[in-house]
């Protein structure tokens, strides 16, 4: 319904428009309309010739509105020179010139150098349409072959006349379930020919539905969110969330595994196993993730000119099945970012690296390191953008962000754009130093916090008892040390004791013994005032028996010493034998022995405490 | 293992020197125990673990998207559909509410991890928290030296690794750092009578009843050693300062946790803890009354009080006893009834004993999960009685119990784990300073020997050595006598008995008796650093193989490298992006919080199990015929029904091996469905020799719908034989999705046809409540009569 109606339209405008613009006549035109992948790409050859009077410097192409809602690109170039000269881009825009009918959708390639009367110019025109291509029928089991339909005009549709034209159309191969055959098409092996045409008026238009076998996965990221992070540390690392869905023909009757991986002719030909991304070379640090963890399903393979990724999603995807999933990567900073003239500019590719898929809706996000400045971005086609900010490790004032967003992205806008910005080197030590002084205040604190008395009154009954404890525990160490140093007193009196078994040097022995005496004495004068003061004070209550005890054991065994000391040198002297000294000072030294034990015990029983 | 930093006269700088070092190992273990528990990151990925972690990693999520006050309120509707789940009221919060916190406080400092990442982390981070808290732990009861080395067996510790591997995002993680901190202050409480330390462990009691439901435990625990003390004697008011405070304070704190409430006071989990509190009352007043009365005024005092108190009693508990048994459990939940009773839950609740973990353990379990700490504990408890203390009174009595609690569950086990962790702490630790004090002994005198023996032909000097030791055995055994002759004395000789005890074990700097000979000593502790280093092995091989496995994907290793097995978060993802979002799933409760998680769909059942006769539901139908599962599930709204599959692949713990508890579940509610139906002489089996029944049920036919095609046999590799029926086609369900290995299969419930043949029966509207579903039952044949 819908075509006739077109149809009829059109040719009521051809009717109608003849007279519209003829100062330009195309001489020849040849169209090849790509139909292989679900990416429409139409690539038309004009021979453009200025019949009129006055230099041109504009020519118009006219598409119809239903196509041009879809239209992804549209690139105009012409070769220099002779056939392999280097293409030459023309600048394309939108015009709404006045008279013309609605129903189409202009856009004017504006010439270099005017084109001038009677001269001819050829220039390339490619403009490539996404979703274009309408499954039917539109559901399809698994194991059905999905058919597409197409639509489009047998001739071209110009402004101006047109002298001589052909069409040819690429179709993927496969059946051809039925094509318009009324104005000479014919089908030779998997290609559509039409044509050639001559001598029509502007306007001119011919429906023509195309009904064929397209297999290939319609893959269309429904939203894609690529952030590329700047670090000047040396990498850049880039992100992108894909949003993904099958737009071909949806699946019904649902997913059979078994029909999946056994028969692979009837499992699932239009599904979407398998998607390479092409990174740059040197990529590293790639992943391959979505909301719920790790796919595992990725293979990864690459040399010094490129990066391959071969990601599967977690599951096949058939017509109307959607997934997402996010993959990142890291690039080396100096392939990307180069400075000049002070200033720095990043230049990176836009779409997204993978083949063959079509974005409805592409946002790049590229965040520059905290601190830059001036920021600007070039990007060769029209796009929204605005800025933002973007906190993330450690940041304080937040890192620039600028956003572009472009609709009905395909692979041909894959291309680079620059992002200029100003940095300052030293902006890179900020973080570091800021951690550094963190943690340095940390321990500055902890310092203080060990030194400070925090207690909230002076004057409390604690706070003194606390005081007070301390000195209790000082006067006692010292006790502690008085008694160690008698108790070495008591061991040189042993020793002496075992040099007289050895030698038989009474007199040596007493010396020593007086000295020993003499020691003790002091030592003892020594202990009185730190006991006076342990009795006094009332903390050492708990503590002043032990000391007490103490005290008065080491004194007993003094005694007990002395007593043995002064026995072994008597029997010594009284030339007693081996046995008998030993049965005299057996009393003695069990006694001691005991003492010392007790003594021992006292003594780490204070230090416990 | 290190030897304890002792305080020496004028060694400030060894001190302090031995502070560091302490400090240093201590972080240490803080890094190890972090370290140790990352194998799952890096074996497998950063991901979170098996079923209840993705229910606290969905509430985390919600409260760090919504908030604190949205999260109290949260009712999911994405849950146990139609009935729904007060999330806020019935979950314990204090992990979630930990991992909020700590992503809060990661963000508002610029450092931006994913809600994920910190949940991944939280359970290693916490086991160094743990780790800490043995120490200090162990260090209130034996010293610096236990401390350390228990701290490090508990940083390694199987038991406690299973449960807290990076990923294992499960309350237990945050649980067991709560439990021995909880116990460390009640300790500290102990030892120092500080009332500041008492009401840092009343907050940490609370911290540990919004954790874990084992909060029950402690609450039971420390009043049994509060009584302990009070039989034995050890009444003092440092006793009640840790007991009373505790009591008041934490029963308060715990009944703001919305979901104990005022079970708090209510339940009989909780009287043990009241009746205690009412004891150490009385032998506190008892205590003052004594000091102030005569001792003639207070035998009067005790016999007049003795009458009409144990009158009070009796009428107090016949009161009490009369409550508890009006109710119908006897105030006793059913998980703590199984803990009492083993045998209760197999009995009465099918659904606690069907999960694997409600299970008593084996003793390979117990080897596999202590090592050889099962082996060390005995040592640790005698070590514990020379002296005993409070503090290592306690530590006794935690391991007594908690070796009686794992025994009736292995989930248990983890309680167990930092009981014998401690405790052989604390004999290694004694073990190497007996043995390298005796070495240290020996080569001193090895090294003098020679020289004082030097001039002298009759070695005098040794036999006198020599006697010295002897007599100074005689007397320390004397000494030890006497002790024990003294022991039921007077409380203040205490100190000086324990003094006399601990004396032989702590000096130093003198030759006396437990001197082992050197090259026995030397032996010994080859010997112990070698069960060492074997428990390190262990612990690094079961942490490494073991416990890392998220079992969400499943790794195995074959002739041709890894093969990875993804299947469930493929039928996940896929349920999440090609279903409509307000579908329902239907699939046994597992797989519950799986699917709000990760697929984002709503479920019928999941693994909180509240609900009984919900999960009987599901399983009836999944055991009923196709007809009339379709009519349950319709009538349940429905729209997918997930089973998992393991005959392909041989992946054991399938819907298949679970489905005599789906039957016993359901039939424990719709005793239509009979569990001897689906076995044949009493064996569960599902090759030729299947009962009809079994071979028609709902769950043997989406298990193996079309599975013959994959081998023409129909051979199942984890039951290891030939399915019974082979040839057959669904007719209410259609098969939607099949994962790669066929783990998972996904199938959908035909819409109800628009004409009936033959019967007259109105078309069903696809959203009916579970009441009009009841209604409509009396007429059918369904499981709702």
């Amino acid at each position: 319904m819908r075509k006739v109606f077109a149809c009829a339209l059109f040719l009521l405008l051809a009717t109608w428009m003849t007279t519209a613009r003829s100062d330009l006549v195309i001489s020849k035109v040849d169209r090849r309309i790509d139909l292989t992948s679900h990416i429409v790409r139409v690539l038309s050859t004009l021979k453009v010739e200025n019949a009129g009077r006055v230099v041109v410097s504009e020519i118009l192409l006219a598409i119809p509105n239903m196509q041009a809602k879809n239209l992804a690109n549209l690139k105009a170039f012409y070769n220099e020179g002779k056939g392999k000269g280097s293409a030459i881009n023309l600048p394309v825009a939108e015009v709404h010139p006045e008279g013309m009918p609605r129903e189409l959708s202009f856009y004017s390639i504006s010439l270099h150098e005017g084109l001038e009367k009677g001269k001819s110019l050829t220039v390339n025109v490619l403009s490539i349409f996404t979703h274009s291509l309408q499954p039917f029928p539109e559901e399809i089991s698994q194991s059905d072959v999905q058919l597409v339909v197409y639509q489009d005009s047998a001739y071209y549709v110009s402004p101006y006349e047109v002298k001589s034209q052909s069409l040819n159309v690429l179709l993927p191969g496969g059946r051809v379930e039925s094509y318009t055959k009324h104005p000479s098409g014919k089908l030779v092996d998997s290609e559509i020919k039409y044509g050639p045409y001559e001598k029509l008026p502007p306007f001119s238009y011919s429906p023509i539905v195309l009904h064929f076998e397209n297999n290939n996965p319609f893959v269309v990221a429904q939203e894609l969110v690529r952030e590329i992070e700047v670090s000047h540390w040396g990498s850049i690392q880039i992100t992108e969330h894909y949003n993904l869905a099958h737009k071909g023909a949806t699946n019904k009757g649902g997913f059979s595994r078994l029909d999946y991986q056994s028969r692979s002719y009837m499992g699932g030909r239009s599904s979407l196993r398998q998607l390479i991304a092409r990174l740059p070379p040197r990529a590293h640090s790639i992943y391959y993730r979505d909301d719920i963890g790790n796919i595992s399903t990725s293979h990864l393979w690459g040399d010094s000119r490129k990066t391959q990724l071969e990601i599967e999603p977690r599951f096949p995807i058939f017509g109307g099945w959607r997934t997402s999933f996010t993959i990142g990567y890291s690039l080396p900073l100096q392939d990307f970012l180069f400075v000049s003239e002070g200033n720095r500019f990043l230049n990176i590719t836009f779409g997204c690296p993978m083949d063959e898929v079509v974005i409805d809706d592409l946002i790049v996000k590229v965040v520059l390191p905290e601190g830059s400045k001036e920021v600007s971005v070039s990007v060769p086609f029209h796009t929204k953008q605005w800025h933002e900010t973007k906190y993330s490790h450690l940041d304080i004032i937040g890192r620039p962000v600028v956003a572009l967003e472009k609709n009905n992205v395909v692979p041909e806008h894959n291309t680079y754009f620059q992002v200029h910005y100003k940095f300052n080197n030293l902006s890179l030590l900020w973080e570091p130093l800021m951690l550094i002084s963190g943690f340095l205040l940390l321990f500055v604190a902890c310092i203080a916090y060990m030194h400070a008395d925090l207690s909230i009154s002076k004057s409390s009954a604690s706070y003194i008892a606390k005081l007070q404890w301390d000195e209790v525990q000082a006067t006692v160490q010292q006790v502690q040390n008085v008694i160690r140093r008698c108790l070495s007193a008591h061991e040189k009196l042993e020793t002496s004791l075992q040099d007289l078994s050895r030698t038989g040097d009474v007199h040596s022995c007493k010396a020593t013994r007086k000295i020993a005496d003499g020691l003790l004495k002091e030592l003892s004068k020594e202990l009185k005032p730190l006991m006076g003061f342990l009795q006094s004070s009332p903390q050492a209550a708990q503590i002043w028996p032990k000391v007490e005890e103490l005290v008065a054991k080491e004194k007993e065994m003094q005694e007990k010493l002395m007593q043995k000391h002064v026995a072994v040198v008597d029997c010594f002297e009284k030339k007693y034998s081996g046995r008998e000294i030993e049965n005299r000072v057996a009393p003695y030294q069990q006694k001691l022995s005991a003492l010392k034990q007790e003594v021992d015990d006292l003594l780490d029983y204070i230090d416990e405490i | 293992m290190v030897a304890p930093v002792e305080p020496k006269p004028g060694g400030t700088l060894r001190n302090a020197f031995g502070g560091v070092l302490g400090f240093f190992i201590l972080l240490l273990i803080g890094v190890l125990a972090f370290s140790i528990r990352l194998f799952s990151v890096i074996k497998y990925e950063s991901v979170i673990h098996e079923f209840d972690p993705y229910f606290n990693y969905r509430v985390t999520q919600f409260l760090t998207k919504n908030g604190i006050y949205e999260f109290w309120n949260w009712f999911d509707d994405r849950t146990w559909y139609p009935l729904g789940r007060v999330i806020g009221g019935t979950v314990y919060p204090g992990l979630t509410l930990t991992a909020g916190t700590m992503w809060w406080i990661l963000n508002s400092l610029n450092i931006p991890l994913s809600v994920e990442t910190v949940c991944v982390f939280t359970a290693p981070v916490f086991s160094a928290f743990a780790a800490w808290a043995t120490y200090f732990l162990t260090k209130e009861v034996k010293g610096i030296g236990s401390g350390l080395t228990a701290a490090t067996l508990l940083a390694l510790v199987p038991s406690y690794i299973s449960r807290s591997v990076a990923g294992s995002y499960d309350n237990e993680a945050v649980a067991i750092f709560a439990l021995i901190f909880t116990f460390f202050l009640y300790i500290k409480t102990l030892n120092t009578g500080s009332l500041f330390y008492a009401t840092l462990n009343a907050l940490s009691y609370f911290y540990m009843v919004c954790s874990w439901g084992g909060y029950t435990f402690i609450i039971n625990l420390i009043p049994m050693h509060a009584l302990l003390c009070i039989v034995t004697g050890r009444y003092s008011s440092r006793l009640y300062i840790a007991y009373a405070p505790l009591v008041v304070l934490g029963t308060l704190l715990a009944a703001l946790v919305p979901v104990v409430g005022f079970n708090a006071v209510m339940t009989s989990e909780h009287f043990a803890s009241f009746l205690v509190f009412i004891i150490i009352h009385v032998v506190a007043f008892v205590y003052f009354i004594k000091g102030i009365l005569s001792p003639k005024m207070f035998k009067v005092a005790i016999t007049l009080v003795l009458t009409v108190g144990i009158a009070v009693c009796i009428a107090v508990i016949a009161i009490l006893v009369a409550l508890v048994a009006s109710s119908p459990t006897k105030g006793w939940s059913g998980r703590s009834l199984s803990l009492l009773d083993p045998t209760y839950a197999s009995k009465y609740i099918p659904i606690i004993a069907s999960v694997s973990e409600h299970q008593p353990p084996t003793w390979p379990s117990y080897f596999m999960d202590i090592n050889i700490l099962a082996f060390l504990v005995p040592a640790g408890i005698i070590a514990c009685f020379l002296p005993l203390s409070d503090a290592s009174s306690f530590v006794v009595l935690y391991l007594v119990t908690s070796v009686y609690f794992s025994g009736v569950m292995v989930r248990l086990m983890l309680v167990l784990a930092p009981a014998a962790c401690i405790l052989s702490g604390i004999a290694l630790s004694e073990a190497f300073d007996v043995l390298t004090r005796s070495v240290k002994l020996q080569l001193v005198k090895l090294l003098e020997g020679p020289l004082s023996n030097a001039g002298d032909t009759k070695d005098e000097n040794s036999t006198a050595q020599n006697d010295v030791l002897k007599a100074d055995k005689q007397v320390a055994t004397n000494n030890k006598t006497e002790d024990v002759k003294e022991r039921p004395s007077k409380k203040n000789r205490k100190k000086d008995k324990e003094n006399t005890e601990k004396a032989p074990v702590k000096s130093h700097n003198e030759k006396r008796l437990l001197a082992l000979p050197l090259e026995a000593s030397a032996i010994a502790i080859i010997l112990l650093v070698v069960l060492g280093s074997l428990y390190v092995i262990h612990c690094v091989w079961a942490a490494a193989e073991a416990y890392s496995a998220p079992s969400i994907v499943l790794t195995s290793r074959s002739h041709d490298g890894l093969h990875v097995f993804d299947d469930f978060r493929e039928a996940y993802a896929w349920l999440r992006h090609n279903t409509e979002a307000d579908d329902k799933v239907a699939s046994w409760w597992d797989y519950g919080y799986q699917t709000t998680a990760m697929a984002n769909r709503t479920v019928i059942v999941d693994n909180n199990t509240w609900n009984n006769t919900h999960i009987a539901t599901v399983g009836t139908a999944m055991s009923s015929p196709e007809k009339p599962a379709w009519e349950i599930f319709n009538s349940l709204d429905v729209k997918y029904v997930l089973v998992v599959f393991g005959g392909l692949v041989g992946y054991p713990s399938d819907d298949i091996n679970k489905f005599l508890w789906m039957v016993r579940i359901g039939g424990g509610v719709f005793p239509h469905i009979k569990e001897p139906d689906y076995l044949r002489d009493g064996q569960y089996r599902i090759d030729a020799q299947a009962t009809p029944t079994m071979l028609n049920c709902l769950m043997y036919k989406l298990s193996y719908y079309r599975f013959v095609e994959t081998d023409g046999k129909g051979f199942d590799r984890v039951r290891r034989t030939e399915i019974g029926k082979k040839h057959f086609k669904l007719s209410h369900f259609e098969e939607v999705f099949t994962t790669h290995h066929w783990m998972v299969r996904i199938y959908k419930l035909k819409p109800p046809k628009n004409r009936m043949k033959g019967k007259t029966k109105k078309p069903k509207p696809t959203s009916k409540p579970l009441s009009g579903a009841r209604r409509d039952g009396s007429t059918k044949k369904n499981p709702w009569q």
